[in-house]
């Protein structure tokens, strides 16, 4: 595996520990940018999280964001904002999955192939630059104390961005997720609105990155909504609980690894897992006992 | 044209002249010349691969013919006619799952609008179809835990969103038991009769629709025709269809079917 090679553990279990003036931490205006952040993304994640799950699009969220990974090393490598090269390569890849027809999220396959050449030319970007290592562990695995103001504009650009089109475009959108053929036979837009959709999936891909990497960003922008699907069919009701449990995950995360002087990576990851394993388990023993 | 030409096409649900239709440069079907009555149901029947989906894509406006002219009501076929309700074939599979049947049957409604705004006639025609097929018991369950009729009910209640005059059913009695199959036959024989509607349904084996059967398509050596049913279900006809050796059968109680030996 890649973060094997990534993660120092010694380097690691040096800095861990508690740490004592952890409310002063979290009053810093480093965190308090993180907070913003990691809360937008997991706003913009549960508002489209409902979409990729019910058009089985996880697949293609995870690819994106190993296809944002060559974008971003490869602006470091010209100078240019790694935020920008992202959202370049997320949406481009998007627009190419898009391209390739309604179902190409599930060839799985060509998807598969394609995520891991993306990787491999991030690593020679990478290796390129004169401060690689540090980009790398950063797309790879996302530093949201280090989240600027500058993107954090960005951030809310997107989200709000993303509210106005799902506003516009939700109804069509789920049905042209949940039922296609019918769709495309009642006049609406399948293919336009399934190239839009992966846009803005590219969209929350390129924030979540920034905030929890490219290989965690699953826990954010899939597991959430997932979680919640489990827990409830109702379109607005996964909307608003998958959004309550990334945000949950981001700002408990953020926290715990204040306290523990961890990476906040690992515990948002972390608490997004325990909530879909306890729903999980919850859910399976109701689906028992109903019978 | 004449009088008596243009009555008869006005009454013509379906109406196809010299047409045919190529998918990928390869004819599918060709010389189709026929009109489908008014309000009865249908059979859409021929051997595997012979363009039965086809001629469905073709009336929902999805495929243009390469050659003659389709006329649906009277007009060109186009996506989006509200007077024709579709049910797709493998309709459970392809469904998400997870979906609630009643937001299923609503995306008829407002699936096809952009934005929020629902009203209230929204949710009671919704109602009225989720009761039309005797759905509305577990309007509020998942896909995922319904049988594999309750499901073929949730589909048909979702085409007949919107009141259509043509329903135009893909393969419903495809993994169905024969209990079930009878259901949904009953269903729709139920639904004909008290909306004068027409219904076309794709089916592999005829016999479950016998009873209530006005006439076929039927796809013959490339070719798209239409006969009555006295027409249709006919040994030579049948066997020369399915090439294979077909009977049909009439009971001292007068139902019919086909046998293939």
């Amino acid at each position: 595996m890649l973060h094997a090679f990534m993660i120092k553990p010694g380097l690691l279990l040096a800095n861990a520990g508690y740490q004592s003036n952890w409310v002063e931490v979290l009053s810093q205006p480093f965190m308090r940018n993180a907070f913003i952040a990691g809360s937008l993304v997991a706003i913009a994640s549960g508002m489209l999280g409902y979409f990729v799950v019910v058009r089985e699009g996880e697949f293609a969220a995870h690819a994106l964001g190993h296809i944002g990974f060559p974008g971003a090393t490869g602006a470091v490598l010209l100078g240019l904002s790694p935020t920008l090269g992202l959202a370049v390569f997320c949406v481009g890849g998007a627009l190419v999955i898009g391209a390739l027809g309604k179902r190409a999220s599930e060839r799985a396959t060509a998807t598969g192939t394609v995520l891991a050449f993306a990787t491999g030319l991030g690593i020679l970007f990478a290796s390129l630059a004169t401060e690689s290592s540090t980009t790398v562990t950063n797309v790879l695995f996302g530093n949201l104390l280090a989240v600027s103001t500058g993107q954090i504009k960005v951030f809310a650009l997107f989200t709000v961005a993303l509210a106005l089109v799902l506003a516009v475009i939700a109804r069509p959108l789920m049905f042209a997720s949940v039922n296609p053929d019918v769709a495309e036979a009642k006049g609406v837009a399948v293919k336009a609105l399934g190239i839009v959709f992966l846009v803005l999936m590219g969209l929350v891909v390129t924030m979540a990155v920034q905030v929890v990497g490219t290989l965690l960003l699953f826990a954010l922008v899939v597991t959430p909504p997932a979680t919640a699907l489990k827990l409830t069919a109702r379109p607005i009701r996964v909307v608003l609980l998958g959004t309550t449990i990334g945000l949950a995950a981001v700002i408990l995360g953020l926290v715990t690894a204040t306290i523990l002087n961890l990476p906040p990576s690992f515990f948002i990851v972390s608490y997004s897992f325990l909530t879909w394993l306890i729903v999980l388990g919850a859910t399976r023993e109701q689906h028992h006992s109903g019978h | 044209m004449t009088i008596s030409d243009k009555s008869k096409t006005e009454d013509a649900v379906v109406s196809l002249q010299s047409a045919s239709v190529a998918l990928g440069g390869r004819t599918i079907w060709s010389d189709g010349t026929f009109d489908i009555p008014r309000g009865q149901i249908v059979a859409v029947i021929g051997p595997n691969g012979s363009g039965k989906t086809t001629m469905l894509q073709v009336l929902l406006g999805l495929i243009p013919p390469s050659a003659g002219t389709v006329e649906v009501f009277g007009q060109m076929p186009e996506r989006g006619n509200p007077r024709i309700g579709y049910v797709p074939q493998h309709y459970s599979e392809a469904v998400g799952q997870a979906v609630r049947c009643r937001d299923l049957v609503s995306l008829s409604v407002t699936g096809t609008r952009w934005g929020m705004r629902r009203s209230a006639s929204d949710a009671d025609e919704v109602e009225a179809a989720l009761q039309a097929v005797g759905a509305a018991d577990y309007a509020d369950s998942r896909m995922s835990v319904l049988s594999g009729g309750q499901q073929q009910r949730v589909a048909i209640a979702q085409a007949l969103v919107g009141s259509p005059e043509l329903l135009l059913l893909d393969e419903p009695l495809a993994n169905l038991d024969l209990r079930n199959q009878r259901e949904i036959v009953d269903l729709l024989a139920e639904l004909q009769r008290s909306r004068a509607i027409t219904i076309l349904v794709v089916v592999h084996d005829m016999n479950p629709l016998l009873a209530h059967l006005g006439g076929s398509v039927y796809l013959l050596d490339g070719h798209a025709h239409y006969g009555s049913v006295g027409e249709v279900v006919d040994s030579d006809l049948l066997s020369h269809l399915y090439g294979t050796q077909i009977k049909v059968v009439r009971t001292a109680q007068g139902d019919l079917y086909t046998r293939s030996n």
